[in-house]
């Protein structure tokens, strides 16, 4: 079994067996990550690039970790935005990274599209890291690891995406694989966090939060943006909280038990209350642990196609 | 020198000329005869256009030619020459070049690059200083220099109160007001918002940024009894409010751009920056009323708004890249292919479109089929199946997304200011 893209750009129009296989596949490395040595030789002689337009330490360090675990070289290139105005433009620097004979880029930058423009004009396997507000596969991909680790499956299974929809990269590719696999996806939140026309994606758009709590069996929290730029999209965060956020009043409401999933950092008393953050902290540990069985299990899979 | 052109069909909506088999005779560049004269007349040269047709010289109002100021990307020469080998024999240039036609000088020097070209140069100056939007700019100056007309274009003119000035001091020298229309406090995205700019995860421009400055322009101009024309016209609301204004006589004219009646912003799927324009492809409805408009006039010419931009600049990440796309070369073929050819637009009405209505608009001349009238031609071959090939072409820049585009119909010449382009030579006559 193979994936049938040499890339993982997205999860819009990756197959339900591709999904499955890289689940299935993280299955077997998160089995390796409980044992004493962690390492396997898979990739050994491969070289893979951490190209970070953007600032991301978790997801940094998790693919790096994946990708010792596979025995890989792996290189970090992080460019700061000062760097990109000096004058060096995206295809100097790929063109320069891929003259090292380079098997695999990580890549993650602030701007959408970018994954998908690298994988037309260099010849290595481009993995999407986060780019913009369009997709961020892995992290999709460890949230269904999760829910499914939980659920025994994802098929029929309730997901509501709570919080700044319409600026995540994380739902859009978490609505992608959710759909292909057969859950059903709503979202919830203010009207001005919710991306225009997502309907049209058989997506459910929900505005009250008691309402998600109640009739979902996963809630995938996104983390709120508290710079300005994002605030100028709903009054204040204070009423947010009051009729977003999630609490543990609102949970014990509701009495049947649901999975909360947080990507990390949590803005306490935002999205979630302290409590509900507290009560979280295994379940988020976990994850970690997951995310790097996701990532080596994408890395795996590629770095072994040709 | 003394041509003959022989074996013409005769296209002349506003002469009411539409004529097969006809010989037209030129000394130095003038129209001596027409008629059927072939075996009659001795001429130094002698062009079989086998059947082609020959219509007034096409002309578009909306180009940017990079000189002065990005000379790496276009020149103000060969912007002529793309012009020229896309069927033009007058082209008006904006002004937002570095530094931007808004004084005497920078026409002066627009128009002597421009003066032995078979192409004419008609400039058209910033509408306030340096299209700040602060200043008027120095209009009656720039009007005798032989502007025709004003603009702001690459970004709207700022404000209702310096429109409404700018209107009122140009009643003095009847030029029109030619806008890129776009809101400011809604501008700045990457592509139409739409499902595809969700999908895609691009900054969105929402249709009534278009929308409301329409709305803004032709409230000011009916009240200022300006003449305002709408550059580059591509929503549905947009072309409703122009259809109505037009209906109740106030002074509006449009212009679409082909990519605008040819791609949608489906196109966007793979971030390939040569489909990212301002204003951005929209949708199929917005296509939809595009076609009405052209039918039924709101839409009054075809207007490529050739943005050339170099490959350097282009090639980069989506939301980073330029807006804009070159079009002189394509313009001619996407408009038979998509209008004369799907039948939206009979070839007299092409005509109008392409060569009668932009002069009327700019208060220009239109070239007529006369004795003792310079030649000024657009020779067409309307049934030729041709691909694009971007590496053809004489623009500087290369930004297309219509290379390797099959198209039926393309200009296959060129006459004006006692020259000629054919068989991709000019030709003094
Ligand atoms: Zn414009």
């Amino acid at each position: 079994m193979s994936l049938s893209s040499r890339h993982l750009l997205g999860l819009q129009g990756v197959p339900k067996e591709d999904i499955q296989l890289i689940l299935d596949t993280a299955s077997t490395f998160r089995e390796i990550l409980e044992r004493p040595i962690k390492r396997v030789p898979t990739l050994q002689g491969k070289t893979i690039v951490n190209l970070f337009y953007e600032n991301s330490t978790r997801t940094r360090i998790s693919f790096e970790l994946a990708e010792k675990r596979l025995s890989a070289d792996s290189v970090n290139f992080s460019i700061g935005q000062s760097s990109v105005s000096k004058g060096e433009t995206l295809k100097d620097t790929i063109k320069n990274i891929e003259a090292m004979k380079v098997d695999i880029v990580v890549v993650r930058h602030s701007a959408a599209g970018v994954p998908n423009f690298l994988s037309r004009i260099c010849s290595s396997n481009i993995i999407n890291a986060g780019d913009g507000i369009h997709e961020h596969p892995t992290q999709a991909l460890l949230d269904m690891y999760s829910i499914r680790e939980k659920f025994g499956k994802l098929a029929g299974l309730k997901v509501c995406i709570v919080g700044d929809v319409a600026h995540s990269r994380v739902a859009l590719s978490n609505i992608f694989g959710l759909k292909t696999i057969g859950a059903q996806v709503s979202v919830c939140g203010p009207s001005t966090m919710i991306p225009k026309f997502i309907e049209e994606l058989g997506v459910n758009v929900i505005h009250n939060i008691d309402e998600a709590i109640q009739e979902n069996d996963v809630l995938n929290v996104l983390r709120i943006q508290l710079e300005r730029k994002a605030r100028e999209y709903f009054p204040s965060i204070r009423e947010y909280a009051n009729y977003f956020g999630i609490t543990s009043e609102r949970l014990e409401k509701n009495g049947k038990d649901i999975l909360i999933l947080h990507p990390g950092p949590i803005n306490r008393g935002v999205e979630l209350s302290s409590e509900v953050a507290d009560g979280l902290n295994q379940v988020i540990l976990q994850q970690v642990t997951n995310g790097v069985a996701v990532r080596m299990a994408v890395l795996y899979l590629l770095g072994t196609l040709n | 020198m003394k041509a003959l052109i022989t074996n013409c069909s005769i296209v002349h909506p506003g002469q009411k000329l539409n004529e097969k088999n006809k010989d037209i005779f030129l000394v130095d560049g003038v129209i001596k005869q027409i008629g059927n004269l072939s075996t009659s007349i001795s001429a130094d040269k002698v062009i079989d256009l086998k059947g082609n047709y020959v219509v007034p010289g096409f002309f578009d109002m909306h180009v940017h030619l990079r000189e002065p100021g990005r000379e790496d990307e276009e020149t103000i020469a060969t912007g002529c020459n793309s012009a020229a080998f896309g069927g033009f024999t007058g082209i008006a240039c904006m002004p937002n070049t570095e530094p931007a036609i808004d004084s005497a000088e920078v026409v002066k020097f627009v128009k002597e690059k421009a003066a032995d070209h078979l192409v004419d140069v008609f400039p058209v100056a910033a509408a306030t200083v340096g299209r700040k939007g602060e200043v008027l700019s120095p209009i009656a100056e720039l009007y005798e220099a032989g502007v025709v007309g004003l603009s702001d274009d690459g970004t709207v003119i700022k404000t209702a109160s310096i429109l409404k000035r700018a209107f009122e001091y140009v009643q003095m020298y009847n030029l029109p007001i030619i806008e890129h229309c776009e809101d400011e406090s809604l501008s700045g995205g990457a592509m139409n918002e739409s499902i595809n700019s969700t999908l895609l995860g691009l900054p969105p421009i929402p249709s009534i940024a278009e929308d409301l400055i329409v709305m803004r322009d032709i409230i000011v101009a009916e009240y200022t009894k300006g003449q305002i024309h709408i550059a580059h016209i591509s929503t549905r609301r947009a072309i409703q409010l122009v259809r109505e204004a037009k209906a109740k006589g106030i002074r509006v004219t449009s212009e679409v751009a082909p990519h605008h009646f040819t791609l949608t912003d489906d196109s966007l799927k793979t971030y390939d920056t040569n489909y990212k324009m301002n204003p951005p492809l929209r949708t199929n409805a917005d296509i939809d009323e595009i076609i009405l408009g052209l039918k039924d006039g709101t839409i009054d010419c075809i207007a490529c708004d050739h943005a050339p931009h170099s490959f350097e600049e282009k090639e980069a990440e989506f939301e980073y890249a330029p807006y804009g796309i070159i079009g002189l070369e394509t313009s001619v073929g996407l408009s038979l292919s998509e209008l004369l050819h799907k039948k939206i637009l009979s070839l007299e009405q092409l005509v109008e479109k392409l060569s009668i209505n932009p002069r009327k608009i700019l208060n220009q001349s239109i070239p007529q089929f006369k004795e003792g009238e310079i030649a000024n031609f657009t020779f067409l071959n309307i049934d030729e199946v041709w691909t694009v090939d971007i590496s053809k072409f004489k623009s500087k820049s290369k930004n297309s997304p219509f290379d390797k585009r099959l198209l039926t119909g393309k200009a296959i010449g060129v006459v004006n200011n006692k020259k000629m382009l054919f068989g991709g030579e000019f030709i003094d006559l």
